[in-house]
C-alpha cells in the first residue's frame, strides 16, 4: 500500500492558502443533501460538528457521555498556543511551526504543522468572539504565559481551566447548531463498528448505552474525533472513560494506526500513592513557569524525607540539586515534557526520590512566592516589607495564577503547596500516535477522517505543552470544513446512504456477537483487574524507557493476558440494558490489541526520539539518540492479529534542517 | 477504616428502589469514588450487580459524578465534587448514605445514574453567542476590563453537574441557568443578544419541569465550583429588563 500524504505543491508558507483557494467546493444546495457523522464531542469533534453544521451539511454527532460537554478536553489546564506575537517577543507563525517540529523531534509532517501554526491565530479570535473568558491584563488585552520547549510567551489561558472554557465555547457553538436543526445530537451512544460500502466509510454501528440496543447510522462520510489511547496504561491523566474503541474498530476495518509507540509521559503529575488508585492527576505544565524542580543532592537527605524524618523545607539551599536548571541552562525548568520526565526518572532511579515509594521529585514555589511578593509590595508602595508580608503578597499572586491547581493538589494529597514544595512524578498524559491521515485529515479508508488526538499528524514523537488544544480546534474549526470538500465534492450524486444495506446488517451482527462473546465468558476475574495488569505491563516495558529485550518479553505477556481475558473475564448483566461493565470490557479488549501493537511499533523503531526512549540508543550524556538515516518515517500499521503489516510514509524535510535537539 | 454504606439501588425508573447496606474496607487516602470501586469489585467477585454510578475525569472538572452523600450533593466538603472528596473526610466506623440526584427534571436511569439532558436543552435554547466560525475579528480588538473578564470567568466555571438542582428544595435550575446567562451577559461579545437569550433559556428551564427559586441559597452552598447566587440576581435583572424593553410577549 502506498501512503500518499497529498501535501500540496508550493512553498511551505503558501501551501495551505493556495490549496484552500483552489480546492473543490460543495455548493450550498448540495450540502443540504449530504450527511456527515462526527464521533466524539471534545474540542475537535464539537468544533467540527458545529462548523460543518454552520456550512449547511446534515450532521449527526455522537458521544458516549451523557452530554457533549463532558469530553475529556474539558480537563486540559494550562493553555493554548497561538502565534499572535501580542507580546512582541519575536514570535511568528514560522517560529511556532519550528518549535513544534523540533519539539516533536523531527517526526511530524512539515506541511501539516505549518498549517496548524497558521490556524492558531484564528482560533484565539474565534474563541474570544464566542465569549471564552481568557485571562487579561489590566489594559484589557489578552495575557500570555510560557510553556515548555519554547522561549516566547504565546500561551493563552483561562486560569488553570483553559480546556474547560474552550470546550464550553465549542459545546455552545454545537448547541446552537443543534437548536437550528443542523446537527442531530446522540448522547450516550458509543460507536462500536465502522461500516464500509464499496471501500468507503458510510456509517457506524453505535450502542445506545441507556438500553443496550445496537443502532445503525448511515452517512456520506465519517469523522472520528475520539481522542487518544493513554488509558491503555490503566493509570493515566485521562478520564476513566477515555478509550481507543472507536478508532480501533476503524483499524479493524482497515484504517492504519500510525506511530502507536509515541506516547507522552507528562513530567508533573501527582505521584501514585496506592494500589487502589484509579487515575492520576496532572499538575499543569504552566506551573513550571514559576516552580523550580529539585531533589536533595545527598541520598541520605532523600531517604530521611522518604521516611518522614525530614521535609523539603529542612534541606538547605546548597544541598538541593535543581537538576533541570543544571543540565539544561538555556531552557531550565521549561524543557519539553519528554526531557523533563526522563530527567525525573533518572534522579529517582539514582535514589534521590522524595516520596515513600521513592518515585517523586519536588516542584517548589518558594522562590516565585518571594519574587512576586517583592514585586507586588513594590507596586503597592510598601517600603521594607517584612518576610511574612512578602510571603503573604507572593502567595496571593501565585493563587491568582494557579489557585485551582493548588487547591486540587491539596485536596488530593492533604498537603498545602503554598507552604510545602509539591511532590510530582511523570505520568501518561497524551498519545501522539493515532490514525494515519493525509494532508486532508483523511485516513487510508476513503471517506473516513480523523481529527485531534485521534490522528497522528502534528506532534511527531513529543507534543509541546498547550498544543493539544490548538490542534483539536484547528482541525475542527479551520481544517476539516475545507478538506472534507475534497471527498464530498465527488459524492454530490450519491443519494442518501441506506442503513438497510447489507453491510450494516453484517456489521451489526458482528458487533452483537462480540458483545455476546464477552458476556458468555462468565469467568472469575473482573474487567478492572485485567485492565490493571495490562497497564502495568505496558508501563513497565513500553513506558518511559524501553529495550528490545523488555519489549519482546512484554509482547508475549500481553498475548497471554489477552488469552486469559477471553477465558476468565466476568461481565455481569446483559447486553440489552444499561451496563457500564460491558462497555468497559469491550474497551479493555481493544486496549489489549492496541497495547500489543504499541510494543511491536516500539520494537521496530531502533532509535530514541521524543517520548520513545530505547535504552540501547542514547548519547553518553543519556540524551535520546535519533537515527535519521533509517527512521525518518511514519510507521503506519495495518492490523493483523498474527503479524501487523508495516507501511512507511517517508517524511520529507524541505524547510527545516534535522538537528540533534538541544535544550542546553 | 471500616465503612458501612447505605446505597440507593433501583434497576430502572419503572421499578421501585430501596437502600442496600454494604460493608467496605477503605483507607483514608482513597477518593470516595475509589472506595465505591472497591465496593463494586467486591460485588463483582460475588457475581452480583455492581452499583451504577457516573464518573469520568476524577479531577473535579467534567461534572459527570453526582451523588448525594449523607444528604448533601457531593458530600460534606465545601467546593468539592464527589471525585475529589477523600475518605480522610470520614471516620472509621462511619455509616454513609448514598443517593442519586432527586429531581423530576432528572429522571433516574439506574441506581445513582440520572438523565441530566435537560441542562443541554437549556443551553441549546440560547446559551451561546451567535457567531459562525471564521467571522471573528482580531481577539484584541475589544479590550475587556480585567475584573469584568474575571467575573465572567467565575460564572463560566460551572461544570453542569446539577448539584444546585439536587440541593434545592424546589429542584430549581436557576443557579445553572443564571451562570451561563451571567457569563455571556457580562462580556461585550455576549451582550448583543442577551435579551433574547435570557428569555429563551428561562422559558426552556420552566418547560423542563424545574421548580421556582425561593431564595433558599442551598444551590450556592452545595455548588462544587462555588458559583455565586449573585448570578441569579443578575439573571433576574436581565430577565425583567428584557421583558420591559421587549416587543415580544413572554
Amino acid at each position: 500500500m502506498e501512503l500518499k500524504s497529498n501535501v500540496p505543491e508550493g512553498a511551505l508558507a503558501e501551501k495551505w492558502t493556495k490549496y484552500r483557494s483552489t480546492m473543490n467546493l460543495v455548493a450550498p444546495n448540495n450540502k443540504r443533501r449530504i450527511d456527515i457523522i462526527v464521533v466524539g464531542t471534545g474540542l475537535a469533534g464539537a468544533s467540527a460538528a458545529a462548523t460543518l453544521g454552520e456550512l449547511g451539511y446534515n450532521v449527526k454527532a455522537f458521544t458516549f457521555h451523557d452530554s457533549p460537554r463532558r469530553a475529556h478536553s474539558i480537563a486540559a489546564q494550562g493553555g493554548i498556543n497561538a502565534a499572535k506575537n501580542y507580546q512582541n517577543d519575536g514570535d511568528s507563525v514560522y517560529r511556532l511551526f519550528y518549535d513544534t517540529i523540533k519539539g516533536g523531534d523531527y517526526r511530524s509532517r512539515e506541511a501539516n504543522v505549518h498549517r496548524l501554526a497558521e490556524a492558531s491565530r484564528n482560533i484565539i479570535d474565534q474563541c474570544v468572539a464566542q465569549g471564552v473568558p481568557f485571562a487579561r491584563e489590566y489594559g484589557g488585552l489578552l495575557a500570555n504565559r510560557s510553556f515548555g520547549g519554547v522561549q516566547v510567551s504565546r500561551t493563552f489561558y483561562a486560569r488553570g481551566q483553559t480546556g474547560q472554557q474552550l470546550l464550553l465555547g465549542a459545546y455552545q457553538a454545537l448547541s446552537r447548531q443543534i437548536s437550528l436543526g443542523n446537527v442531530e445530537m446522540y448522547n450516550r451512544h458509543e460507536m462500536l463498528d465502522l461500516v464500509k460500502i464499496d471501500g468507503k466509510a458510510r456509517g457506524i454501528i453505535a450502542r445506545n448505552l441507556l438500553n443496550g440496543k445496537l443502532e445503525r447510522f448511515a452517512a456520506h462520510c465519517v469523522v472520528l474525533a475520539t481522542g487518544g489511547y493513554g488509558n491503555v496504561f490503566y493509570l493515566s491523566t485521562n478520564a476513566m472513560g477515555s478509550n481507543v474503541t472507536a478508532a480501533w474498530r476503524a483499524v479493524r476495518r482497515g484504517a492504519l494506526m500510525a506511530n502507536p509507540c509515541f506516547t507522552q509521559i507528562h513530567p508533573t503529575c501527582i505521584p501514585v500513592s496506592g494500589d487502589y488508585q484509579s487515575k492520576l492527576t496532572l499538575m499543569s505544565e504552566s506551573l513550571r513557569n514559576d516552580g523550580r524542580v529539585w531533589v536533595p543532592k545527598k541520598k541520605e537527605d532523600a531517604e530521611a524525607i522518604r521516611n518522614g524524618q525530614k521535609t523539603g523545607l529542612d534541606i538547605a539551599e546548597d544541598d538541593r540539586d535543581y537538576y533541570l536548571e543544571r543540565r539544561y541552562p538555556a531552557f531550565g525548568n521549561l524543557v519539553p515534557r519528554d526531557v523533563a520526565s526522563r530527567a525525573a526518572k533518572i534522579e529517582c532511579d539514582k535514589g534521590h526520590g522524595v516520596s515513600p515509594t521513592g518515585l517523586a521529585v519536588f516542584l517548589d514555589f518558594a522562590a516565585a512566592i518571594e519574587r512576586y511578593g517583592k514585586s507586588r509590595a513594590h507596586s503597592l508602595g510598601l517600603h521594607n516589607p517584612n518576610a511574612a508580608k512578602i510571603r503573604e503578597l507572593g502567595e496571593k499572586v501565585v493563587e491568582e495564577k494557579y489557585g485551582n491547581l493548588f487547591q486540587m493538589y491539596e485536596k488530593i494529597t492533604g498537603e498545602n503547596p503554598y507552604k510545602m514544595p509539591m511532590k510530582i512524578y511523570p505520568a501518561v498524559h497524551y498519545t501522539m500516535g493515532g490514525l494515519w491521515v493525509d494532508y486532508n485529515l483523511e485516513t487510508n479508508v476513503p471517506g473516513l477522517f480523523a481529527l485531534g488526538e485521534a490522528n497522528f499528524s502534528d506532534h511527531g514523537a513529543n507534543r509541546l505543552g498547550a498544543s493539544a488544544l490548538m490542534q483539536g480546534l484547528a482541525d475542527g474549526y479551520f481544517v476539516i470544513p475545507y478538506t472534507i470538500g475534497q471527498f464530498l465534492s465527488k459524492e454530490i450524486r450519491t443519494p442518501s446512504i441506506s442503513p438497510d444495506h447489507e453491510a450494516f446488517a453484517t456489521a451489526e451482527e458482528h458487533t452483537r456477537e462480540q458483545l455476546q462473546k464477552l458476556i458468555n465468558v462468565k469467568g472469575n476475574q473482573s474487567v478492572e483487574s485485567f485492565h490493571r495488569r495490562l497497564g502495568k505491563i505496558i508501563w513497565d516495558y513500553c513506558g518511559m524507557s524501553r529495550s528490545a529485550e523488555g519489549l519482546t518479553k512484554a509482547r508475549q505477556m500481553v498475548r497471554e493476558l489477552r488469552e486469559e481475558f477471553w477465558k476468565d473475564v466476568f461481565v455481569p448483566g446483559d447486553m440489552d440494558e444499561f451496563n457500564p461493565e460491558l462497555e468497559k470490557a469491550a474497551r479493555v479488549a481493544d486496549f489489549m490489541e492496541l497495547g500489543e501493537l504499541m510494543i511491536i511499533d516500539a520494537l521496530d523503531r531502533n532509535e530514541s526520539c521524543g517520548g520513545h526512549f530505547r535504552e540501547e540508543y542514547q548519547t553518553p550524556e543519556g540524551e535520546a539518540l535519533r537515527n535519521d538515516k533509517d527512521y525518518t518515517y511514519v510507521a503506519a500499521w495495518e492490523w493483523d492479529d498474527n503479524d501487523p503489516v508495516l507501511h512507511k510514509e517517508e517524511l520529507q524535510f524541505d524547510n527545516v534542517e534535522l538537528k540533534t535537539r538541544s535544550y542546553k | 477504616m471500616k465503612i458501612t454504606l447505605k446505597v440507593w439501588r433501583q434497576k430502572n425508573i419503572q421499578s421501585k428502589g430501596q437502600f442496600e447496606t454494604y460493608q467496605v474496607e477503605a483507607n483514608e487516602h482513597m477518593s470516595f469514588l475509589e472506595m465505591m470501586d472497591v465496593l463494586n469489585e467486591s460485588l463483582i467477585a460475588e457475581k452480583k450487580d455492581p452499583v451504577s454510578f457516573e464518573h469520568d475525569c476524577r479531577e473535579g472538572i467534567c461534572g459527570t459524578c453526582n451523588m448525594v452523600i449523607n444528604g448533601q450533593p457531593h458530600g460534606p466538603m465545601k467546593g468539592t465534587t464527589v471525585c475529589q472528596l477523600h475518605m480522610r473526610s470520614f471516620k472509621d466506623g462511619d455509616t454513609i448514605v448514598v443517593e442519586p440526584w432527586r429531581a423530576k427534571a432528572f429522571p433516574l436511569v439506574k441506581d445513582l445514574v440520572v438523565d441530566r439532558s435537560a441542562f443541554d436543552r437549556i443551553i441549546q435554547a440560547g446559551g451561546y453567542v451567535s457567531v459562525n466560525t471564521g467571522q471573528a475579528q482580531d481577539a484584541n480588538a475589544i479590550p475587556i476590563e480585567k475584573d469584568t473578564a474575571s467575573d465572567a470567568f467565575d460564572a463560566a466555571t460551572c461544570i453542569g453537574c446539577g448539584a444546585c438542582v439536587a440541593a434545592c428544595p424546589n429542584a430549581s435550575a436557576m443557579l445553572f441557568t443564571s451562570a451561563k446567562v451571567s457569563h455571556l451577559a457580562q462580556l461585550p461579545q455576549g451582550k448583543v443578544e442577551s435579551k433574547k437569550r435570557v428569555q429563551a433559556m428561562v422559558n426552556q428551564m420552566d418547560d423542563e419541569g424545574f421548580g421556582m427559586c425561593s431564595n433558599v441559597g442551598a444551590c450556592e452552598a452545595e455548588c462544587p465550583k462555588e458559583i455565586s447566587i449573585e448570578n441569579i440576581a443578575l439573571m433576574n435583572r436581565e430577565y425583567f429588563g428584557s421583558v420591559v424593553g421587549s416587543e415580544t410577549s413572554v
